[in-house]
């Protein structure tokens, strides 16, 4: 049993993930410059995601994890987007929907 | 090494980074409830809220956010090194990442500083003036960058922590998962960031 067994990726793996995480970060940028209103902060946020994704499947190696890891990160994300959800469901609803 | 012992620290090392993740998922949390006060009081105070994040720097913002990706990276690639056995580099790539680091909490002291400089901080009369959204926004704004600089500050610590053992030798690439687990915390750091940052300097 080798604990490297998991892990062959290589430095041009990690640094066409920064290449990525850059020209997206260059998109958000110009994305907001643009003035979309609405749409620009649902494409900011899912800008952001997609560089959070990119973060967690290959830096923090999450790819290469057991199904266990990755169940665990969906139980995480699940419980945010209940707590964001009846949140936002409770907010909405305040003053009778003002 | 027998192969029964080897067995067992796969074991712990899979432990290991179970429980790192589980930490980490206390971190988000923290950071959702955060992010949750923001949106709601975003929505009650477009305007306002517009109004005072043109008054950041985008460009300082972008900065850091590329420096915070290459850390990242350097952080990604440290781990890299001390699993092929190539310590001396990893070790360079952690100092790197502190370095990165450093820069990050350098940028965002500057930062700080001219905001208070020109009367922007919580409760102060020049930003009370503003009214309520705008008092709001800085309020988060401090919160949250606040308490992501106090954990890039923790993250420094602990690399070099992790430097010191690197150096000693008793990170290899037998036994890293220490390495690794400041690498998850690390990354987590900057995921967190990669949110603040289109939240604060980015509203159009």
């Amino acid at each position: 049993m080798n604990i490297n067994n998991n892990n062959n990726i290589g430095y041009k793996t990690y640094l066409a993930v920064w290449c990525c995480l850059m020209i997206l970060t260059a998109a958000t940028v110009m994305a907001a410059g643009m003035g979309f209103g609405r749409y620009g902060s649902l494409a900011s946020v899912l800008i952001a995601s997609a560089k959070a994704g990119l973060i967690l499947l290959f830096f923090m190696h999450l790819k290469y994890e057991t199904f266990v890891f990755k169940l665990m990160l969906l139980a995480a994300i699940l419980t945010m987007a209940v707590i964001i959800g009846l949140t936002f469901f409770d907010v909405g609803f305040r003053d009778g929907g003002r | 090494m027998n192969k029964e012992h080897s067995l067992n620290k796969k074991t712990d090392y899979t432990g290991s980074k179970q429980g790192m993740w589980m930490f980490l998922f206390t971190e988000l949390l923290l950071f959702t409830g955060m992010f949750l006060l923001y949106s709601v009081f975003r929505s009650r105070y477009q305007q306002e809220f517009h109004a005072a994040s043109s008054e950041l720097s985008r460009t300082i913002g972008t900065l850091n956010t590329v420096i915070l990706l290459t850390s990242s990276l350097t952080m990604a690639l440290s781990v890299n090194a001390i699993r092929k056995d190539k310590n001396k580099i990893s070790l360079i790539f952690q100092g790197l990442t502190v370095f990165f680091g450093l820069f990050f909490l350098a940028n965002k002291f500057f930062e700080w500083s001219a905001k208070i400089h020109h009367g922007i901080y919580p409760n102060s009369p020049g930003l009370l003036a503003h009214g309520k959204g705008e008092t709001m926004f800085y309020g988060l704004y401090y919160l949250m960058t606040g308490i992501h600089g106090l954990h890039v500050l923790a993250g420094i610590v602990l690399l070099l922590i992790m430097m010191v053992l690197t150096k000693k030798g008793s990170l290899n690439s037998d036994s890293f998962v220490r390495l690794e687990n400041s690498g998850l915390y690390w990354h987590l750091v900057d995921v967190i960031w990669v949110y603040l940052f289109p939240v604060f300097y980015l509203i159009s």
